[in-house]
């Protein structure tokens, strides 16, 4: 079936928002039938977010009508929108952890029953949605794939007409992404309408009725997404043709000791909420890439932490070359050749409102000798700015520019570039290509194969496992704060990984019956 | 009865809840404004600003009731300027929590030219006829005044709201996580807001019932730190409402205590127990903290945060 075979349930007409100095969406029209699925693509600032929000009434659109099942909607705020029928899934879980599910779910309710009632009420949808969820447990202790049925109980105990979902298969396994899709296959099947914001393009392929491909604010393209490739809806999405990154050609390097060589390495973790360390053991040699999967909170942040040298451990547990490490912190690792860009941008990989001059020099005064004397060498270090925004193509007005004004994947750019301009010997990179545009991100991952093929042992950890086979030589999944062995990448299955990523949590069970 | 250097038991258990009125009223309006996902160090100057409005009104109208309702007044007035600083011009809320302190003492001295040595009318003992003829309970559990009595229901009031009702539920989701709260459209500014207002009339009361109770006279400094013991009770409480109750009881008790010992001599220094408060506080969050990490304090999760709805 395609949209017009539907009744339309939502349209939107010519919908306009602009905010200073950038056009979030111009003249965007589109509608979604009654029990269809819609995909809205586009890469990172085309506008996708800003669009539903203001379907959600976070936003209000500059100009542009939108009707609702025949009727003029206009939401003032998200009170307004659930009112009408409309839930939505955010991409970061708008959750609280110090809270209970049953009070989570009733925070998104309009008039939530007395909290005994609406426990029973989760666990019957959870159980009918086959999405298991106890309504008495802390968020805080939950997985993220159980963090995200919340969001969708809460969302469906509202009966919503309309279901907008915001990226929601980043944190998912394989397994739970095709739990998932049952239950929205079972929602749309109902009669629920479902707008589904991805950009994972065979995911929408495999699941989605149409699509509406926006661009820079502006829809470019509409598509029935079954009958495209991932390649020419990606083409849409950029504008542009792509291509795959390209491995320089691999050398044989001395037989020293690794590179990296990490040694029944455990440690406490110490975020509150976070996964502890389980004697994890790996070694990487140089020129190669260990990639590191797992879903989101399973040991990432905390991994990256005790390699990095913020957090310490026993001397042994992380050696490199053959020298003791592990009780050393980021400093001395820094001297020794490692170099590290953690997951968040603003606040832990840069200082938000400190220029880029000032946060090459926060990373790069060891290995580039940026200071003498414990004086700074203000020449140096902008030259070295300077460079890193040249050679990375970070669009930004200026190196003086503080940190926070540049666009999330142009501060990853510069993060990256920074961190990989200090000639390392050790790379250690949490989420590499997190909310940057494709051409971007394959210039990051270009970038990422060049060092190695210079002599760098890298470890990538990320949740993108396309991007994980495309650039890693060999690929481990943490787990509850374990890692699996090491596997070399070529001749491993999406399925396979999803088993050793942990399967669903137990999922399958509840499905079986469902 | 045993007693120990002329202290009767009973009679210290009901001055200490006497004593702790003040920094038990105060501590329980900052929870609900630190739960709120706000830190105001401003108590001791919002408490110095009831206890001087307090005594005006009491003064100027001979009814020590409006005189708490006039330090309760005067208490809100200078956290809504707190409100006004930290939530619309997004203003450091330590920096103008300590300048509200200094601004509050400042103020009720100019306020309180003129009112030094006056007597304010007297707040009685509620008559509870027989019951308080009982002995010991009697002493201590029915020889007060209202506020006092007052006091403890209010941190059972709070207790209920944040523990049973919709309005707590939203109260503890915006100093959970503001992002969150304002993602489903709750206005994270409003309740805030509210309960700065909230916390504010309590601290003011608080400060009144030094100056028309306890004192009771108006003098400079009159709160003399009981502010500053309010927000370590709340850290001490780790936000639970009847904890608060049983910090208050424990930190009135020692400025009893001392009162007493130094009254039949002791050579503990006076000095010791003052500090006790405090040193207890540390020891309290030392020990909280060396186990389980911030989750386990209980701490708000957006406390101190300034909000701002860029999305």
């Amino acid at each position: 079936m395609t949209a017009t075979d539907r009744p339309p349930l939502l349209a939107v007409q010519g919908v306009t928002k602009a905010y200073p100095g950038v056009v979030a969406n111009a003249d965007v029209s589109f509608s979604v039938g009654a029990g269809e699925i819609h995909a809205l693509l586009g890469e990172n600032g085309a506008g996708k977010s800003t669009l539903v929000k203001m379907i959600y009434g976070l936003v209000k659109p500059d100009s542009g009508t939108m009707t609702l099942r025949g009727a003029a909607y206009a939401p003032s705020e998200p009170r307004a929108a659930r009112a009408s029928g409309v839930a939505m899934v955010f991409q970061h879980f708008s959750l609280f952890e110090a809270l209970d599910v049953a009070e989570n779910v009733a925070l998104g309710m309009e008039n939530p029953p007395p909290m005994r009632e609406l426990a029973g009420r989760i666990r019957q949808v959870s159980q009918d949605y086959g999405l298991p969820l106890d309504p008495g447990r802390k968020v805080g202790d939950l997985s993220a794939g159980e963090r995200q049925r919340v969001e969708i109980v809460r969302c469906l105990l509202q009966d919503p007409k309309l279901l907008i979902m915001d990226e929601p298969t980043s944190v998912l396994t394989p397994q739970e992404v095709e739990i998932l899709f049952k239950t929205l296959r079972q929602l749309a099947s109902e009669g629920t309408a479902i707008l589904y914001i991805s950009h994972k393009l065979e995911e929408i392929r495999s699941l989605c009725d149409a699509a509406t491909i926006l661009r820079r604010g502006r829809v470019v393209a509409t598509c029935t997404p079954r009958d495209k490739t991932a390649r020419e809806m990606a083409e849409m999405m950029v504008g542009a043709v792509l291509s795959p990154p390209e491995r320089g050609a691999r050398r044989d390097w001395p037989a020293t000791a690794p590179a990296l060589q990490v040694t029944n390495l455990s440690a406490a973790s110490p975020i509150p909420f976070g996964t502890s360390l389980k004697s994890i053991s790996f070694s990487v040699g140089r020129g190669q890439v260990l990639g590191i999967a797992g879903v989101a909170g399973n040991g990432q942040d905390e991994l990256m932490l005790a390699l990095s040298g913020e957090l310490r451990t026993a001397p042994g547990m992380v050696q490199s070359f053959g020298v003791a490490l592990g009780a050393k912190g980021p400093n001395t690792r820094r001297r020794a050749g490692f170099v590290a860009a953690p997951e968040d941008r603003l606040g832990h990989a840069a200082a938000p409102d400190m220029s880029l001059v000032e946060n090459a020099l926060l990373t790069g005064a060891i290995r580039k000798g940026l200071t003498r004397n414990g004086f700074i060498d203000w020449a140096a270090t902008r030259d070295f700015a300077e460079r890193v925004i040249k050679a990375y193509d970070v669009r930004t007005p200026g190196s003086g520019v503080a940190a926070r004004a540049l666009s999330g994947g142009n501060l990853q750019k510069f993060v990256i570039g920074r961190e990989l301009s200090q000639s390392p010997d050790v790379i250690l990179i949490n989420q590499p290509t997190w909310g940057v545009d494709a051409s971007a991100a394959a210039a990051i991952r270009q970038a990422i194969l060049d060092r190695a093929a210079d002599g760098a042992a890298v470890v990538v950890i990320s949740q993108d496992l396309d991007e994980l086979l495309e650039i890693a030589d060999s690929f481990a999944v943490l787990n509850g704060g374990r890692l699996s062995v090491p596997r070399p990448v070529q001749g491993l299955t999406i399925d396979e990984i999803g088993l050793m990523m942990g399967g669903a949590h137990g999922m399958e069970v509840a499905h079986g019956h469902a | 009865m045993m007693e120990f250097c002329g202290i009767n038991p009973a009679v210290l258990v009901a001055s200490l809840m006497v004593a702790s009125v003040p920094i038990l009223l105060a501590a329980i309006g900052e929870l609900v404004v630190e739960k709120s996902g706000v830190l105001n160090l401003g108590v001791e100057g919002m408490m110095i600003m009831g206890a001087i409005c307090g005594f005006i009104t009491a003064v100027s109208t001979g009814s020590p009731l409006l005189g708490f309702l006039g330090g309760a007044a005067g208490g809100a007035v200078l956290s809504l300027m707190f409100a006004f600083l930290t939530q619309v011009l997004l203003a450091n809320q330590v920096a103008t929590g300590l300048a509200l302190t200094l601004f509050g003492l400042g103020l009720s001295s100019l306020m309180g030219q003129g009112y030094n040595g006056i007597k304010p009318p007297l707040t009685e003992a509620l008559n509870f006829g027989p019951l308080s003829d009982i002995p010991v309970l009697g002493r201590i559990l029915f020889s007060h005044d209202w506020v006092v009595y007052a006091s403890v229901a209010i941190i059972a009031a709070v207790w209920a709201v944040l523990k049973y009702t919709r309005t707590g539920l939203i109260l503890r989701a915006v100093g959970e996580n503001h992002d969150a709260a304002h993602a489903l459209g709750y206005k994270v500014g409003l309740v805030r807001l509210l309960a700065i207002l909230f916390g504010g009339a309590l601290a003011g009361m608080g400060g009144a019932y030094l100056s028309l109770v306890r004192v009771p006279q108006w003098t400079d400094g009159i709160t003399a730190g009981a502010g500053w013991i309010a927000l370590a009770i709340v850290v001490f409480a780790s936000w639970k409402p009847w904890r608060v109750l049983i910090g208050g009881y424990l930190f009135g008790g020692i400025s009893v205590l001392q009162l007493n010992l130094q009254a039949c001599g002791s050579r503990i220094p006076v000095e010791y127990l003052s500090m006790s408060p405090y040193l207890i506080t540390i020891l309290v969050l030392v020990i909280m903290s060396s186990g389980r990490g911030r989750a386990a304090l209980n701490a708000p999760a957006s406390l101190g945060q300034s909000f701002h709805a860029s999305r």
